[in-house]
């Protein structure tokens, strides 16, 4: 309580002067007073200068709690007067007693000085009267001292004051009471405002009695607002009554009301939830209290939440058949492979890992220490991995054991470390290649590269040597060639040259032999006879060596004509008859004048007879020659053989005949002339005409040359 | 036999040849007129207009396959026969000569009587030929 305030006295009235003017003075002054403790203050201060009073203290009796509490006080100070606060209800206090007491009591004088608020000094103690007659006196006064004059003044007083001190402090307290329910009341709006969910009071009709700001914002619209937002507003109370409605006829117990409303301020869809309770008021009658709370965002929530574990389902059930689909490329796959953790366990592996590094019931041991051996170099070399830090991947090869075979196996190992986000590594996935057959295609590839090297190196060798032969053999053939040419060049310019003399020789010969130059002895024409003999003889060698040439330079032409081979055969005879008569042997003749013609190049078939013929007569001393001439109609074909009773050729020699420049005596010391042409003539003129010569002989028993020939020439 | 007797071109490098063909000839009745190669063989064919020219083909110079061309592009002794007469027996020879415009073709060694009769036997053909009624 404010301390007292001394309040100025109106006039100046002199010193313990008392009557009526003082008490009107007073009593107006005590009913102009706003409180208790004013009045009370007015009281003293007009004791302090009526009545002589020089501490005084003013204590109301307040009912709830029933304590005296000090309100105004005169000449003492503000600590001293706290503990004048008495409770009521300890009846032996002497300020209760004294406020019971229907007089004055005297305090102070008896050893109740302790106890005396006012200091030293006994303390008159005065009830003050009530405002009724049957309620507790209204407080208490003390004074001290008092004269014998102010006591009449102060029972006055303490008569005016008690009614009046207890109406102010009734006043007071209402005051007080009134206050403190602003305070609540302000204090529960607040409460209320502060939810965030919306808060009604509904009449039984169900117009709102309090709304909390978030509720009047969702249900109530002022007139200055816009149309759309009040046209949201009238919305939501009626949806809001119709959940209500809903919500009464259902009864509490349906589970949750769902209420849509409309946001005025954005437009935006919202869902509550609306909570109703009934709230009876004994003035107001029946309500309802509802609660809205806005599950917008639980719906939002619940649907994503849905959706999330939707997805989460499906995510499980992809990754389901994504580990399924792994697991069956994993397990077709040939090579083993492995999935170790970070502890170095094996959490994984496929069918063909299992084979190595898994041992089975029924297996032996030695398949047992094979699998165990197995796992002891792959766990070493992922272990190496795991140690070697930054590097991901691992390659290197292991030896492993088939358990079940005990074949070696010489793996590659490739293995991979799986890293999370965090770069922690959570696996190591390792691939085994068996090299079995890799090394072995390697070794039979270095084998075979090496056979290929050395096939090579023979292949490079003989073709080098082939090469080199062959380049002798192109070089001693251009040679050759070039020697041929040569030859046939030089054979036709021999003869060329041989016979433009001859052709001379055998003119003027001719010409002397005709007479032109006159007659001559017949010695002389003899000697004429043997040169012109010897030319012509001479003529028919260079006409040898020409036909030759011809015949190699396939200069030879063949003019077929149909004719009989006896007649020619009688022809030849005939020509050749200066020699037979010189070399004085019987030449037979056997001719079958039944030969059918035969169609051939006479001159040429003519030309082998005539030589066949000459020849046996030069090689046959003494005896006989015989030309057959017949016909062989199995065969159809026509031959004629000269035969004679001549020296013979020795086997070895019957081929060397054929040859061009030789005879059977090659010797410088041979017995016969001849250049050796006329067989190699014969032979190449036969081929031509499509026939064949040969000889039958032997040494000292004579020769037989047969021509066969065909009735018309082949092809 | 006819006032005229037949004029013969005999050419020929080879003087010995020549000797004894116009020595036959010549006994033979005919008349002969020699050249020795190809350029004089023109010249004497082109100013004496000889009924045959026996004509050997290896020639110096001028050679007796140019000749006989030359002879036988001119219209002036394009009638006149040609025989040739080679001491090359070769194929290719004759080929060569017939092409050349050659009217006969002999190989030597040739007796003056052969030559003679060829003489004859082409003139004949070429009078023939000509519808010279003359023979």
């Amino acid at each position: 309580m404010a301390p007292a305030r001394t309040t100025t006295a109106r006039g100046a009235k002199p010193r313990l002067t008392t009557g009526a003017t003082t008490r009107l003075e007073v009593l107006e002054a005590l009913l102009m007073s706003r409180d208790a403790g004013q009045c009370a203050q007015r009281a003293l201060t007009w004791l302090q200068r009526y009545a002589g009073v020089r501490r005084g203290l003013c204590l109301a009796a307040d009912s709830a709690p029933p304590r005296l509490v000090p309100v105004a006080s005169l000449g003492v100070s503000a600590p001293r007067l706290e503990r004048y606060s008495v409770d009521l209800e300890v009846r032996d206090h002497p300020l209760t007693q004294a406020l019971l007491s229907s007089t004055p009591t005297i305090l102070g004088s008896n050893g109740h000085g302790a106890t005396t608020p006012l200091g030293p000094g006994p303390v008159q103690a005065i009830a003050l009267a009530p405002l009724s007659p049957r309620d507790l006196p209204a407080g208490l006064l003390l004074v001290s001292p008092f004269s014998p004059q102010g006591a009449a003044e102060v029972r006055w007083l303490a008569r005016v004051l008690g009614p009046r001190l207890a109406a102010l402090m009734a006043a007071q307290r209402v005051e007080e009471a009134e206050n403190r329910l602003q305070r609540e009341r302000g204090l529960l709006y607040g409460i209320i405002n502060a939810v965030i969910d919306p808060i009604l009071l509904t009449d039984g009709d169900g117009r709102i009695i309090i709304a909390n700001s978030r509720a009047e914002t969702l249900l109530a619209a002022d007139e200055d607002q816009s149309e759309g937002r009040r046209q949201a507003v009238t919305l939501n109370n009626m949806l809001f009554s119709a959940a209500l409605t809903r919500h009464a006829i259902e009864g509490a117990e349906a589970p949750r009301h769902e209420m849509p409303l409309v946001d005025p301020v954005d437009g935006s869809d919202l869902l509550f939830e609306l909570m109703s309770t009934p709230a009876t008021d004994v003035r107001e009658g029946a309500g309802i209290v509802s609660i809205l709370r806005n599950v917008t965002d639980l719906q939002r929530a619940t649907a994503e939440i849905e959706e999330n574990y939707r997805k989460l389902r499906q995510t499980e059930a992809d990754a389901r058949a994504e580990r399924d689909r792994l697991d069956l490329v994993i397990d077709s796959v040939a090579d083993p492979i492995l999935v170790t953790d970070p502890g170095g366990n094996i959490v994984m592996m496929n069918a063909p890992a299992e084979r190595l590094f898994v041992a089975v019931d029924g297996d032996s041991e030695e398949a047992r220490r094979q699998v165990q051996a197995n796992d002891a170099h792959f766990s070493s070399f992922v272990s190496n991995l795991f140690f070697e830090g930054d590097s991901r991947r691992r390659t290197g090869s292991i030896g492993l054991v088939d358990p079940i075979t005990g074949a070696s196996l010489p793996m590659e190992a490739i293995s991979g470390k799986i890293v999370s986000e965090h770069g922690e590594v959570t696996a190591v996935v390792t691939i085994l290649h068996d090299r079995t057959e890799e090394l072995e295609r390697a070794r039979l590839y270095e084998d075979l590269k090496k056979l290929s090297a050395e096939l090579e190196q023979k292949v490079r060798d003989a073709t080098a040597e082939l090469v080199r032969q062959n380049e002798l053999l192109r070089r001693s053939h251009i040679a050759l060639e070039q020697a041929s040419a040569l030859k046939s060049q030089f054979l036709a310019n021999m003869s060329h040259e041989f016979r433009t003399p001859l052709n001379a020789i055998l003119g003027y010969t001719s010409m002397l032999l005709k007479g032109v130059s006159g007659e001559m002895t017949p010695q002389q024409r003899r000697n004429l006879e043997r040169i012109d003999s010897n030319s012509h003889h001479l003529l028919s060698i260079i006409n040898d060596i020409l036909d030759i040439s011809r015949i190699e330079a396939g200069k030879m032409p063949l003019t077929l004509v149909e004719f009989l081979l006896p007649d020619m055969v009688r022809e030849v005879l005939a020509e050749v008859e200066p020699l037979i008569a010189r070399a004085k042997l019987a030449v037979a003749t056997e001719l079958d004048d039944a030969l059918p013609p035969v169609k051939s190049d006479r001159q040429k078939v003519k030309q082998i007879i005539i030589n066949l013929l000459t020849n046996a007569l030069k090689f046959t001393p003494q005896g006989w020659v015989k030309v057959t001439a017949a016909y062989d109609t199995r065969l159809d074909r026509l031959t004629i053989a000269v035969t004679d009773s001549g020296i013979g050729i020795s086997p070895k020699d019957q081929e060397v005949i054929f040859e061009d420049f030789r005879q059977a005596d090659d010797s410088p010391t041979r017995q016969y002339t001849g250049a050796g042409l006329g067989l190699a003539i014969c032979r190449r003129l036969t081929q031509m005409l499509g026939g064949e010569l040969t000889v039958r002989s032997a040494l000292g028993e004579g020769s037989t040359f047969t021509l066969t020939m065909p009735r018309t020439p082949q092809d | 036999m006819t006032a005229d007797p037949l004029l013969v071109l005999l050419v020929d490098d080879y003087p010995d040849n020549r000797d004894i063909y116009v020595q036959f000839l010549t006994y033979s009745g005919l008349r002969v007129e020699e050249a020795e190669n190809g350029h004089q063989a023109l010249d004497k064919a082109f100013e004496l207009h000889p009924d045959v020219i026996v004509m050997d083909l290896s020639l110096p110079g001028l050679d007796g396959w140019e000749a006989t061309r030359r002879l036988k592009n001119d219209p002036r002794t394009r009638d006149i026969p040609v025989i040739a007469l080679t001491g090359h027996a070769l194929a290719g020879h004759s080929k060569g000569a017939l092409d050349a415009g050659c009217d006969a073709f002999i190989t030597k060694p040739c007796l003056p009587e052969r030559l003679l009769d060829e003489i004859r036997a082409i003139h004949g053909t070429a009078r023939a030929r000509s519808g010279d009624p003359t023979t």
